[in-house]
């Protein structure tokens, strides 16, 4: 039994030395390994979605691309890797990945409990209803006694019955794994109603047999401020991640995007010379090159290249900018200055 | 004088020859048998005659889109149009030539099993499949070495992933489930204990709540910064998971031999470990092969919870493009297809695994 | 005389070589071994825990849940704890795997012996249900069932309609439920008065049978009896049931009790399933049974069906018993496949979203398996009891 026992250990110790030892400084790591390890959602169009090739598109898979130009000058040395709502913190925690960019709401308990940090928010979203629109709805105040179909494990389960709760309505709750799932069984009539992020329902409504069937009720029962997450303790890439987003919007701001960054860097003005490194050290104190913008914009654009490619309004998924316009232009997104 | 000449035999009556005998002796013996044959004969007739005049006769089988499709029929297009997502999953299409690499060393050391061929040929074959083709599949679909381009595991899926998974999990859970067996049979008692112990956790939890272990809390139990990657965690778990089903099925065997064999094995002079590898496994694993046949094939069956934990398996890169807006209602034609990959892979494996018994049938049972 | 020198017994063998300090070595190994590898994955899970700041203890079983779950068989509402999750989910676990032992035991022994059948077409049909289901992996005969057959069920509003008072839909079978009103007690005791009745008839049946040989039809005076005590009690005090028929409101049908779609389809795919595996136990169950037997029983003067019955199904049941058992543990822990298509058992409501809620992943995840631990250790001591009450006795 002795061999058992050696064996037992044998493959114990492989297992342990399979695994990668992570250093203390994910910007170290990232740059010794060449490429970004990323963690997506399995599957939601318009923010993370595989073609059968396997290439990624999305706002959250370019929110990662972004961060790979910044730090390796190249959009494309990203691994994806999807995740379920469950796992996705215990990926992070345990640094199988560096960044995780799944729409995931920005919350004080998972700020504070998790051993996270929030680096920001690339899109202010808040929960919603699509119900078919055959039923003749049209408020989510007339929604008492409807079966609804939603995604376990999120905070949408709990806004659900709150919102249902507070106003005194009954509901069915029928609790799907997966967000397509939800989708799946909407689609199928088993429920009257699909919650979960408005993004998200644009993006599944484009999924069901007949998209025209369904609409988007206009109450939104909660905010849900969607952003890339990062571990907590290592300031240097929190600064990096939560800055290569801020650079995104500030190039937005200051008219810098993909199709004119080459003439931009020669700009006059100051603002736009900072973010793309003509002027001032704002990538060498973050620890990149000093043209890190450039190459991201370059390659992916700024923030509202980014959002009209994946989700805007000329894409399946349809959303407007609205919340997420420019505070210049109404919307909220204000990013602190490069100075 | 004219001997007697017996007539010709008559031929037995209408009713009792041929095939008006057969339908007799096996459709219409009793009135309720007559009866039961005409039920259930009518409801064959009336299920499967539109399920094949759908599945076939009707169905569309190649074409560019979902607009080549029959309503009334079954748009096997889809499957036609998705197939290298279906096998592959997102692995670059430019590498696939490796996993295929991979398929046809896989053929070449099963194959021939099924053919007359010479022992020792299919014997260095079959250690082949067991040795060199794993390491190869490694090397080969994996990349990193020898100049081949790394492919991430995140980006393997459909078939090969179903394939890869099962084949490691029947590998490693094999030797292990005979160590843990023999364990349980141990005179030592502590080692008896942790074996029992080990087994009967194992088996007395679902898959799922593995899975969902190796996924979600394994790196929990790992010192700080220690990962590995998620498929091996899956394959992990499936592996403890089937070698404790598999050390019941040896324990089964072991138990079969007579203590004869073993009291004559010790009386040879013979230590522990050469006792159970030249006297009892041979005869026991013989014996219980179609108990490991049937763990290997419920082994491949399980390989699709990986789906639950976000690997793309066969069923997992099917389920996830049933959703595709661009095919409208395919489910029926893509869960059939991956019924009909799995059936054909379990109903082989039952199939050789009574071969092999037979094969292996010396005759000295009794 | 001279005496050998050498001593007549071996010596004892060196330290190293000798089997019983060995086996004393290998043992204490195994025990340090077993010890330091617990050892390490507590201290890694402890030191993780706490430097991720994840609480731990059972204390959130108390702390409200705030979500809904769609089906419980006891009193649940999104204001009570999770420990009330816990309970919701741990019923419709036993409820799914009991329903399912119960069906694929019936579906699995008429299919086993169809395959026996003498018609060739039935035996043919049976061999082909038992090598299609059981070589497809349960999870996806779930998806099948709940997504491509119920799913193509009709909406509520379109509902199949069965007398006004029953309604089929892809929401599930809405049937009426009785309200039981005062006096209603009458038709209870009614029911166990025929139930004990038929126990002690059983019994007595029973002991005549084995001191005199004559038999007592016990059967036909418990279709009787048992349906008819309650109805009795039921019409003497006047009707104190009503109904509480369902009707279409709003989106859904209100009233009655409704037995949601992911029921039905779990229990369509768990009982198809296991079913294929039990009827071929029963099967090899009944082959083994020595043709000598039947004979014997024949020569006897037995009709053919007491011989399957009386001779060929109790010797077969020693040799179905132990697979029967497996099969019946594999039942309860495939009903964990639930998650994938949403309906609420232990591991959906508790492992998943209680978890997902609270993340107190180690405490929720080990109750769970704790909860499997206990069924199996259960159905494995009922059926070992059960197995030594047919076992064979040496007389």
């Amino acid at each position: 039994m002795k061999k058992t026992m050696i064996m037992f250990g044998l493959a114990a110790t492989g297992l342990l030395a399979l695994g990668a030892q992570a250093q203390a400084s994910t910007l170290e790591d990232v740059r010794d390994a060449g490429q970004l390890r990323c963690g997506v959602s399995n599957g939601l169009p318009g923010f993370s979605q595989p073609d059968s090739d396997g290439n990624w598109t999305g706002l959250d898979v370019d929110t990662c691309r972004a961060v790979a130009a910044a730090v390796l000058g190249d959009a494309n040395a990203v691994e994806f890797i999807p995740l379920t709502a469950a796992e996705r913190f215990t990926a992070l925690q345990s640094g199988e990945i560096d960044v995780l960019s799944r729409n995931t709401t920005w919350t004080t308990t998972r700020d504070a409990s998790l051993g996270l940090n929030f680096t920001g928010t690339n899109y202010y979203d808040g929960q919603g209803f699509l119900v078919k629109e055959a039923l003749g709805v049209d408020s989510a105040y007339d929604l008492d006694g409807a079966a609804v179909c939603t995604q376990a494990g999120t905070t949408t389960e709990l806004n659900l019955a709150d919102f249902f709760r507070a106003n005194d309505m009954e509901y069915e709750a029928v609790v799907f794994d997966t967000s397509e799932a939800s989708a799946q069984g909407f689609d199928n009539n088993r429920c009257d109603i699909l919650t979960s992020d408005t993004s998200q329902l644009a993006a599944l409504r484009t999924q069901l047999s007949d998209p025209d069937s369904a609409v988007i009720l206009p109450e939104v029962i909660s905010k849900e401020p969607l952003g890339p997450v990062v571990r907590q303790g290592d300031d240097e890439w929190f600064n990096v991640v939560k800055w290569v987003l801020f650079g995104q919007i500030n190039a937005e701001e200051y008219g810098v995007d993909s199709t004119n960054v080459d003439e931009m860097v020669d700009s006059n003005n100051p603002n736009v010379e900072r973010i793309l490194g003509a002027d001032g050290n704002m990538g060498e104190i973050l620890g990149l090159n000093d043209d890190f913008m450039v190459e991201v914009i370059s390659e992916i654009g700024n923030y509202g290249e980014m959002f009209d490619r994946n989700v805007g309004p000329d894409t399946p998924i349809g959303l407007s900018r609205g919340v997420n316009a420019l505070w210049t232009d109404g919307g909220i997104l204000y990013a602190p200055p490069f100075r | 004088m004219a001997t007697h000449q017996p007539l010709p035999d008559q031929p037995p009556p209408i009713s009792q020859r041929g095939w008006l005998r057969w339908l007799r002796e096996h459709l219409f013996s009793t009135w309720y048998n007559s009866v039961l044959t005409v039920v259930i004969g009518y409801w064959l007739i009336s299920t499967f005659v539109p399920l094949i005049n759908w599945a076939f006769i009707q169905a569309v089988f190649t074409g560019d889109g979902a607009d080549a499709c029959n309503p009334d029929g079954a748009c096997w297009v889809f499957v036609e149009q998705r197939l290298g997502f279906f096998i592959y999953g997102f692995y670059p299409a430019e590498f696939r030539w490796r996993p295929n690499l991979v398929f046809a060393l896989f053929a070449l050391s099963v194959v021939p099993q099924f053919l007359p061929l010479p022992t020792t040929i299919r014997k260095w074959l079959a250690i082949f499949g067991i040795t060199g083709l794993p390491l190869a599949a490694y090397f080969l679909i994996a990349g990193g070495h020898f100049g081949l381009e790394s492919v991430p595991t995140s980006r393997w899926g459909g078939l090969m992933l179903t394939l890869i998974l099962a084949y490691v999990g029947i590998l490693a859970a094999l030797p292990i489930g005979i160590l843990l067996a023999l364990g349980r049979r141990s005179e030592m008692p502590v080692i008896r204990g942790i074996c029992v112990v080990f087994i009967e956790f194992w088996r007395a939890v679902p898959l799922i709540t593995i899975l969902f272990m190796a996924s979600v809390m394994l790196p929990l139990f790992l010192p700080d910064g220690v990962t590995f990657d998620k498929l091996l965690r899956a394959l992990v778990g499936i592996t403890l998971f089937q070698s404790a089903y598999m050390a019941e099925v040896v324990r089964g065997g072991l138990q079969a031999i007579p203590r004869g064999q073993y009291e004559a094995a010790e009386a040879l002079g013979l230590g522990y470990w050469r006792r159970m590898q030249l006297i009892i496994l041979p005869q026991a694993l013989k014996i219980v092969i179609p108990g490991i046949a049937n763990t290997v094939i419920s082994l491949f069956k399980d390989t699709t919870l990986v789906l639950i934990i976000g690997l793309f398996d066969l069923l997992g890169a099917v389920k996830s493009t049933l959703s595709d807006p661009a095919w409208s209602n395919v489910m029926a034609e893509g869960y059939l297809f991956v019924a009909f990959c799995f059936w054909v892979f379990c109903f082989g494996m039952s199939r050789y695994s009574h071969r092999l018994e037979k094969q292996l049938e010396t005759g000295h049972r009794n | 005389m001279t005496t050998d020198p050498r001593p007549l017994r071996p010596g004892r063998p060196k330290p190293w070589n000798d089997p019983r300090v060995r086996s004393v070595v290998f043992q204490i190994l195994a025990i340090a071994g077993v010890a330091w590898v617990g050892y390490t994955l507590f201290h890694n899970t402890v030191s993780n825990m706490e430097s991720r700041g994840i609480s731990t203890g059972f204390g959130f079983l108390n702390e409200t849940a705030g979500f809904g779950i769609i089906m419980s068989l006891i009193p649940y509402n999104e204001t009570m704890s999770y420990g009330q999750t816990f309970l919701v989910g741990l019923m419709n676990t036993l409820l799914v795997s009991g329903l399912g032992i119960l069906l694929a035991t019936i579906v699995g022994f008429v299919v086993g012996i169809a395959r026996l059948s003498s018609n060739w077409l039935v035996a043919k049909v049976a061999l082909a249900y038992i090598e299609v289901f059981r070589n497809i992996p349960l999870l996806l005969q779930i998806f099948f069932w709940y997504f491509a057959v119920l799913g193509a069920l009709p909406g509520p509003r379109q509902a199949v309609n069965v007398g006004d008072i029953a309604f089929m839909s892809n929401r599930g079978i809405v049937l009426p439920k009785p309200v039981f009103e005062p006096g209603a007690w009458v038709m209870g005791t009614g029911l166990v008065i025929a139930l004990a009745t038929i126990v002690v008839l059983a019994i007595w049946a029973r002991r005549r049978q084995a001191a005199t040989g004559r038999i007592f039809p016990v059967l036909p005076i418990a279709v009787v009896l048992i349906p008819g005590l309650p109805l009795l009690g039921y019409l003497l005090t006047g009707g104190p049931v009503s109904w509480d028929v369902p009707s279409l409101g709003g989106f859904n049908f209100r009233g009655g009790i409704t037995a949601i779609p992911e029921l039905g389809a779990l229990l369509l795919a768990l009982t198809l399933y296991t079913a294929s595996f039990i009827a071929e136990i029963v099967r090899s169950g009944i082959v083994s049974v020595d043709k000598g037997q039947t004979e014997a029983a024949l020569a006897l003067g037995l009709p053919a069906r007491r011989v399957l019955r009386l001779v060929v199904i109790p010797q077969a049941l020693r040799v179905i018993i132990p697979p029967l058992t497996s099969q019946y543990l594999n039942l309860t822990k495939n009903s964990s496949l639930a998650v994938a298509i949403g309906y609420p058992d232990l591991v959906n409501v508790f492992m998943g979203t209680t978890l997902n809620q609270t993340g107190q992943a180690v405490e929720i995840v080990a109750m769970t398996m704790a909860v499997y631990l206990t069924i199996s250790l259960a159905i494995s001591v009922l059926m070992n009891l059960y197995n030594r009450a047919v076992a064979l006795k040496e007389r």
